[in-house]
């Protein structure tokens, strides 16, 4: 709880960087003040509050936290590897939006009633919109910021239309409440009550971009500045996904069988549209928006196996913190290969093996992650979710998800050939800043830690 | 009951508004028009916590409907902003000339 409030004053001390001229300090005091909240998140493991603190509204316990943790420290890197996005003018503006949306992402973990849900995503959102739009001249950046605005608060139109029907069953908007009334009333619960449901599960699915309603998702992740598209796909996806999982696997749970099935068409298409769709992409930025959907559609699958407690819990985490690193470390490749050739087509990538051995290896951990191939953290991700499934009667999801993933294969090893099987193009070197290369150098090792030792965090909550 | 109109009455009123807000936004293609759509989708969403906050005689319905406001401004102040950005580049608020994206 307390990295919540640093985090918020941290955002408002940006604000007053630029009125108190200490820009130059800014940057490091920013890195400072995430390690300081990851550190007080690290202290509240275990001893924090046992009830939901200010009128019920937000509950930090170990769940929060150990999402709270993927958040910031996933942060701390995205901080790093955009250290260059920050000098451009307006400096001060885009750290106090990065940060904000992280207040918002922290308040997803911890919610605990409607209310806070709402402004949780709110307030990841907004600063959302105006970072894909940052880029003032560039109309692939507008276009991406303007699609992202309308589709989200149409989402967020349909996530309060549910949050009122529930309230109208209810008479409560405390998660807790709710979910003694479902367990109570049974039988006497109204139609519009499971309408609710409904129409907040087809927000959140807008929010984690899954199919039918991913559509936006490819034009604003190609659209948006590399290092936001980074952010949208590690920390944004990480928080929604907190969110889904603690209303509909705590609080809804016990109403499953008024959800499970439209999820399950959910998942479906989205495992089959966005790995089908992904194969032709000649973007990788673009391939990797698409694989994020499919990599949505494998959390959602955890939450499908909602009769498993802790095990889901478990499963998202791991997934989430190998996904949200996976990404990082592919997004800091392909920010540097952009930013020479100005484009991410798949292309840019010929020869990065003879270019620059060291990035290339890490592109093929991280690729080989994100595919699910053994011994990276990818593949754990991937084989707990299967364990989980097995238990339930959505067995061909999982013929289904293992069918797809060969197709995944296919277009991660797209990349991996373009770099070692395609004559270079030009012949120079590629150099990296020290600080993208230790960055790389991190998050590679930490994608073979998670995937050689993997039970710290799969046996977190028991 | 609300001062004798039965709150189904309300529940239909409140989806009508939004489902005309939802058809707006998808068939609109003037920009600004897309905005109001989506603000009546939020009325009609606040019209709904109003009508149960009587019904349950709670206060915190009425409240919540304070929240939606206050964010409904945020993201349409943002929203214009995007808006006038997209204007100084392409001259027009038609949503059509923005799919660029698309191949």
């Amino acid at each position: 709880m307390k990295g919540l409030f640093i985090i918020s004053g941290l955002g408002i001390l940006a604000m007053l960087a630029e009125i108190f001229k200490f820009k130059k300090i800014l940057y490091p005091l920013v890195l400072l003040g995430i390690i300081a909240a990851y550190g007080c998140n690290f202290m509240e493991w275990n001893n924090n509050m046992s009830v939901p603190m200010f009128g019920k509204m937000i509950h930090f316990d170990n769940v929060a936290l150990a999402f709270s943790g993927v958040i910031l420290a996933t942060a701390f890197f995205w901080f790093i590897l955009a250290n260059d996005y920050f000098e451009h003018d307006h400096i001060t503006d885009h750290f106090a939006l990065v940060l904000f949306a992280l207040v918002g992402a922290l308040m997803l973990t911890s919610f605990s009633n409607m209310t806070t849900l709402f402004l949780g995503i709110e307030i990841l959102s907004i600063p959302m919109y105006v970072l894909a739009a940052s880029r003032k001249r560039d109309l692939a950046s507008n276009e991406a910021g303007f699609k992202y605005l309308i589709m989200g608060s149409f989402a967020s139109g349909f996530l309060l239309f549910g949050i009122a029907l529930i309230y109208g069953a209810t008479g409560t908007f405390d998660l807790m409440a709710i979910r003694s009334y479902i367990s109570q009333a049974n039988g006497s619960i109204p139609v519009f009550f499971y309408a609710g449901i409904l129409m907040m599960l087809v927000a959140m699915c807008f929010k984690v971009s899954a199919a039918p309603f991913h559509f936006w998702a490819p034009d604003v992740y190609e659209g948006s500045p590399t290092v936001i598209t980074a952010l949208m796909s590690t920390i944004v996806k990480t928080a929604a996904f907190a969110a889904f999982m603690h209303l509909f696997l705590v609080v809804f749970g016990k109403a499953g069988e008024s959800w499970s099935m439209v999820l399950a068409v959910i998942v479906a298409l989205s495992l089959v549209v966005s790995n089908i769709t992904a194969a032709s992409q000649n973007s990788v930025k673009r391939m990797l928006a698409y694989s994020s959907i499919s990599h949505a559609a494998f959390m959602l699958m955890a939450i499908l196996a909602n009769n498993r407690g802790f095990a889901s819990v478990n499963a998202i985490l791991y997934y989430s913190l190998a996904y949200s690193i996976g990404s990082i470390s592919a997004f800091t490749v392909v920010y540097n290969v952009s930013k020479e050739d100005g484009n991410s087509n798949i292309e840019a990538f010929n020869g990065l093996g003879k270019r620059n051995p060291f990035v290339a290896g890490c592109m093929v951990i991280a690729m080989l992650s994100l595919a699910g191939i053994p011994v990276t953290a990818g593949f754990f991700a991937k084989y707990f979710i299967f364990t989980l499934m097995i238990g339930t009667g959505f067995k061909w999801l999982i013929i289904l998800a293992i069918l797809t993933s060969a197709v995944g294969v296919y277009y991660y090893f797209k990349v991996i050939i373009a770099m070692y099987f395609k004559p270079v193009r030009e012949g120079q070197k590629m150099v990296l800043e020290t600080s993208h290369v230790i960055l790389l150098a991190i998050t590679t090792l930490l994608t073979l830690a998670l995937g050689i030792v993997p039970k710290y965090i799969i046996e977190i909550f028991g | 009951m609300l001062n004798g109109i039965p709150i189904n009455y309300y529940i239909m009123l409140s989806a009508v508004l939004f489902i005309i807000g939802v058809v707006g936004v998808m068939a609109r293609r003037n920009a600004i028009i897309i905005f109001m759509c989506i603000e009546l989708m939020l009325n009609a969403v606040n019209l709904l916590l109003v009508a149960f906050s009587t019904l349950h005689q709670d206060a915190s319905g009425q409240v919540f409907v304070f929240f939606v406001m206050a964010v409904a401004a945020a993201e349409v102040a943002v929203g214009l902003a995007i808006l006038a950005m997209v204007y100084r580049n392409l001259k027009s608020i038609d949503i059509d000339l923005l799919s660029r994206l698309k191949n």
